[in-house]
């Protein structure tokens, strides 16, 4: 794995913190629209012969994840017009806490896994997996329903670091499946969050307790 | 073909989309639906030649058809109560509705068409997606709820089943190949892969093909889902959707198979079939909601066929033919809970009672969709339950086979009891009538649905059976 990859991939990581920490919106979607535009721009760093093929997936990633998606989000924010996570399961302190942990165990954890031998210092794989706790933390202990959707994002980019080890097994027609896939599902939830606030008057989903058993 | 079989109900959804009239746009449903059944037919029954497509990417194996079979069925007789069940929604736009339906019609047939895992996956979140609206479709406060459930832990579910296809692909790497998601590639080099990542990634695409069948405990948006949907988009839910994510999860279990790692697989499967009937057969006792009840059944049929699969032998012939048996009777059930729904204007099991009196022949189908489901005979269930339990027992499997028939006993005890009520007594005084009467429109697909699971039940046709034993091969193939 090439050097250059690595002060990106530690600004990746760092950035989920943010994600973690911050209780605004708007620097939370800020961050992950960061962070999925370095993850878009790393297969240059990594594999530089990656040609035309290559490059237009590059382009998309970096425009999809960087902009288009931050893009619906913001949309999302201002129609349900909330501007921050309120009274999060997990506090946020808490949330850092247990970030900070998560990441010590990803790297730790790595070093022990039984990788290629091309692999065994890379920073991806910690990194991925770093980031798909970080997703997981924000998707289980956040009430907004924007943030659980970037903290689906955050998932999706932690997934996509470990797709980074694998560029050649996956053909460009399955990964611009997974972009729309991503694309329309953050599409499609900013228009249910849109109807969640007209139809509680707040897009928190502690209303969405209705159907139990 | 097989690019023929995905792009007519791709063309569908756009003429639906654009047709104008919100009256006579449902009836574009059964027609549709009609094109695409003669395509699979031609495709299972017809041509001699192999269908495949995009370079080996698509074919159509034998247990492709038989899910893409039960799909197109499912999506035909659905299609034919659509118009009735939509002109008494005449106050509710159904172009999204009508043209979505289509579109999960394709993405679910690319589920069973497709050879490369990658591709696998973006169809089956891509039914995600495309299922989402209709469950959206009354757009209530707790429709809205279901259906941001439904999306949130699925994508979330489905993501990990990402994350694992990406660790079957590493273990192709680590092993020294050239790093592959095509099927045909991973089966061929099974043997080789390495073990640890074939474990880590059968684990994770087991809990994201598991979380869109709706084992537990991954069923969660299940009951509310299922609870708040139509009828017809329960029935293509709890038949189709889930019976994608199980081929999805066998083509998985077959590359375990193949790679001698079979009994890691294995028992997680009988673990977890055990699992999910077990939490299922808890709810459903004193269940007060007929259609939570409905999605609780589903979330056992979905562990028994896992089970089925984690037994082996003879007992993955009877999962897969419970599969189809599944599908059918859920048909059913669904259709008329949704007919007894209407009439009674509740769900609940304090107002909906009654129901044969009010609509006697959906009160009549409902109680029979019952007794198939919780495997009484003559129905089709009854055959594959009783394979799978007889296989279970006739291997050596006391346990399992015992657990397996305990909780059928209690599942059917504790079903009986809500649908019952609902069907015995006298109309309450206090349930909105709403004028609904059992018509041809919602009554004669309900019957349909009916009538083959009782075919299925006293005679299994000798190519259906032909072929399910030709894929119940090829999911425990070795090398």
């Amino acid at each position: 794995m090439a050097h250059a990859a690595e002060p990106v991939l530690i600004l990746a990581v760092a950035l989920n913190f943010v994600a973690l920490g911050v209780s605004r919106l708007r620097p939370v979607i800020h961050g992950v629209a960061l962070q999925g535009a370095l993850l878009g721009i790393l297969p240059f760093l990594t594999h530089p012969e990656i040609g035309l093929r290559g490059g237009l997936l590059v382009g998309g990633t970096v425009a999809l994840k960087g902009l288009v998606i931050p893009a619906l989000l913001f949309r999302a924010m201002r129609e349900a017009n909330i501007q921050h996570e309120v009274q999060p399961v997990v506090g946020f302190i808490a949330s850092l806490v247990l970030g900070a942990v998560g990441t010590g165990l990803a790297f730790v954890s790595a070093s022990t896994l039984p990788l290629a031998d091309e692999h065994t210092n890379a920073l991806v794989v910690p990194a991925s997996l770093s980031t798909v706790l970080t997703g997981f933390l924000m998707l289980t202990t956040r009430r907004k329903a924007i943030m659980q959707v970037v903290g689906y994002l955050i998932l999706e980019n932690g997934i996509f670091l470990f797709g980074l080890l694998l560029v050649e097994a996956m053909p460009f027609l399955v990964e611009i499946g997974v972009l729309l896939d991503l694309f329309t599902g953050v599409f499609v939830m900013g228009i249910i969050i849109h109807h969640i606030n007209r139809e509680f008057a707040a897009a928190g989903t502690e209303q969405l307790s209705e159907l139990k058993d | 073909m097989a690019c023929a079989l995905l792009l007519f109900p791709l063309a569908m959804a756009g003429i639906t989309f654009v047709a104008p009239s919100n009256r006579r746009r449902p009836w574009l449903l059964p027609l549709g639906a009609l094109g695409h059944l003669a395509l699979v037919g031609w495709a299972v029954l017809g041509c001699g030649h192999p269908v495949s497509g995009l370079g080996g990417w698509l074919a159509l194996d034998a247990l492709g058809k038989v899910v893409l079979g039960l799909l197109s069925l499912l999506f035909f007789l659905c299609s034919l109560y659509a118009p009735g069940y939509l002109t008494l929604r005449a106050e509710r736009p159904n172009r999204v509705f009508c043209a979505t339906l289509f579109v999960a019609l394709a993405m679910m047939t690319l589920v069973t068409l497709a050879h490369h895992l990658g591709l696998t996956w973006v169809a089956m979140e891509a039914t995600t997606l495309a299922t989402a609206p209709l469950l959206y479709f009354n757009h209530n406060a707790r429709s809205l709820e279901a259906t941001w459930k439904y999306l949130l832990i699925g994508s979330v579910g489905i993501a990990l089943a990402l994350f694992g296809s990406f660790f079957l692909a590493y273990s192709s790497l680590k092993a020294g190949l050239e790093p592959t998601l095509l099927f045909g590639e991973l089966i061929a080099s099974a043997p080789r892969l390495s073990p640890p990542w074939l474990h880590a990634a059968f684990v994770l695409l087991f809990v994201g093909y598991g979380t869109k069948m709706g084992l537990a405990p991954l069923h969660t948006w299940k009951p509310d889902a299922y609870g708040e949907a139509p009828g017809l988009v329960g029935t293509l839910l709890a038949g189709g959707v889930t019976s994608c994510a199980f081929i999805a999860l066998l083509r998985v279990y077959q590359i375990c198979h193949a790679s001698a790692e079979a009994d890691f697989a294995r028992g997680l499967m009988v673990l977890m079939g055990l699992v999910s009937m077990a939490v299922a057969a808890v709810f459903l006792v004193r269940q007060r909601d007929f259609k939570r009840m409905l999605a609780y059944s589903s979330v056992e049929h979905m562990g028994i066929l896992v089970l089925g699969i984690g037994l082996g032998g003879p007992a993955v012939y009877g999962a897969l033919l419970h599969l189809i048996n599944n599908g059918l009777a859920k048909g059913v059930l669904f259709l008329s809970a949704g007919n007894i729904h209407r009439a009674c204007g509740s769900k609940g099991t304090e107002d909906a009672t009654g129901a044969i009196r009010r609509v006697p022949l959906s009160g009549a189908l409902f109680l029979a969709g019952f007794l198939a489901i919780t495997g009484s005979p003559p129905f089709g269930p009854f055959v594959s339950e009783f394979t799978i339990a007889s296989a279970a027992l006739g291997s050596g499997q006391f346990v399992a086979g015992a657990l397996f028939l305990v909780l059928l006993g209690v599942v059917f005890v504790g079903m009986g009891k809500t649908v019952l009520s609902v069907v015995q007594g006298r109309p309450a005084e206090t349930a909105d009538a709403g004028g609904f009467h059992d018509g041809p429109g919602t009554g004669v697909p309900v019957l349909l649905f009916m009538a083959l699971v009782v075919l299925l039940g006293v005679y299994v046709p000798g190519p259906l059976e032909e072929l399910l034993r030709e894929a119940a091969g090829a999911v425990e193939v070795r090398r």
